[in-house]
């Protein structure tokens, strides 16, 4: 939901064309398995709530989302090194997920997993070309990769550790194609599962609820 | 009995009938959107799924459902989103692909064996990988030059 809004934040600000659809097609991907999530949690909890709830709803502390995924755009290098670092997070979990006895979860996972892989593709694409680019994308994209690797060491808390190995892997050859280096400071910044965000969150949520809370139930 | 099970077919029919919105040659039923239609305590109940999780179709095609249902006069239905089995290419029809075909869209299949739909060349350049809907992507003919869509293998 909230990397959703990130890149929804670009369309018609992307640098070209292609890369503006692009990320608009990986927003609605990302909003699109959050309602379906939303309104399968809504269920499971029988309260009577909607998707919209959930979305509309929280304030900032209510939201458990990772911190990687609220930070800026930034420039484009940012923005493609963010979504390559979490696609690759996200890949193996959704695999994972597909096979839970949750047959609702099983099916929303099976298909993310899919498009995960297109955004990977994506991302990943891209990074390596802006590593392996001129002079200044590859210092904007070492930045970049600099700047985010704080967030990365949260994806890995509690059960979440299996996936870490496999990360460090697939992220370190796509960094390594891009002929960038792999960050070695070990000071990793954590809270966003237990509600505790960067100061960017809570701007993001004014813009994104505003509507609601100001019109509740407010409909197209 | 006998009637009902003719009424479940006009509805099956109807149902089946239903177009995609944003690829107005291929119905819900070639696309594979359309699940079942049964009758669940006398009640009429549609069963579709999404193709892609964020496709913005699936509200209108949600509507255009119960709009054909309306026109047979069953007002009392529900129209079920399901996400088990999650939906993939395989599932559109061979009716489907040939339609996709006609409407000048490549149909989903392994990526090196891409046709122009045009010329019927192979080995077409990709533009983009996110086309103009989530389930395309832009491709251009290495022979003719006509650009094309691409429905993607999901």
């Amino acid at each position: 939901m909230i990397l959703a809004q990130r890149l929804g934040e670009l369309i018609s600000n992307a640098p070209e064309l292609e890369i503006d659809i692009a990320i608009g097609n990986i927003a609605l991907d990302h909003l699109g398995v959050a309602r379906a999530l939303y309104g399968h949690v809504a269920k499971l909890e029988g309260e009577g709530r909607d998707e919209d709830h959930y979305a509309m709803f929280r304030d900032e502390r209510e939201f458990l989302n990772l911190l990687l995924v609220e930070q800026p755009n930034g420039d484009f290098a940012q923005t493609v090194v963010r979504q390559m670092l979490f696609d690759v997070y996200q890949l193996q979990l959704w695999e994972d997920l597909s096979t839970s006895k949750d047959r609702v979860l099983a099916g929303i996972a099976g298909k993310a997993m899919k498009e995960a892989a297109y955004h990977e593709r994506f991302s990943a694409g891209w990074v390596v070309r802006l590593g392996d680019g001129t002079e200044e994308s590859h210092t904007r994209t070492q930045g970049a990769l600099d700047r985010l690797w704080q967030y990365t060491g949260e994806m890995f808390e509690g059960e979440q550790a299996v996936y870490q190995a496999s990360w460090e892997r697939r992220v370190k050859t796509v960094i390594t194609e891009a002929g960038l280096v792999v960050p070695d400071d070990p000071y990793q910044r954590t809270g966003g599962r237990q509600g505790f965000h960067t100061e960017h969150l809570g701007h993001l949520l004014t813009e994104m609820q505003w509507m609601q809370r100001s019109h509740p139930g407010l409909q197209w | 009995m006998v009637s009902v099970v003719l009424e479940l077919d006009r509805v099956r029919e109807a149902v089946s009938a239903v177009v995609d919105p944003e690829i107005p040659v291929m119905t819900i039923a070639d696309l594979g959107i359309l699940r079942e239609v049964v009758i669940e305590d006398g009640r009429v109940v549609v069963v579709i799924t999404p193709t892609y999780s964020g496709c913005p179709a699936m509200r209108q095609i949600e509507d255009d459902v119960r709009t054909a249902l309306c026109d047979l006069g069953v007002e009392d239905a529900e129209v079920r989103m399901v996400y088990h089995p999650a939906w993939g290419t395989d599932r559109i029809t061979p009716e489907g692909h040939r339609k996709l075909a006609s409407f000048g869209i490549a149909p989903p299949g392994d990526e090196t064996s891409i046709l122009c739909p045009r010329c019927r060349a192979d080995r077409p350049r990709m533009i983009a990988r996110f086309g103009s809907t989530a389930c395309k992507a832009l491709m251009v003919c290495s022979a003719c030059g006509e650009p094309f869509d691409w429905f993607k293998q999901l």
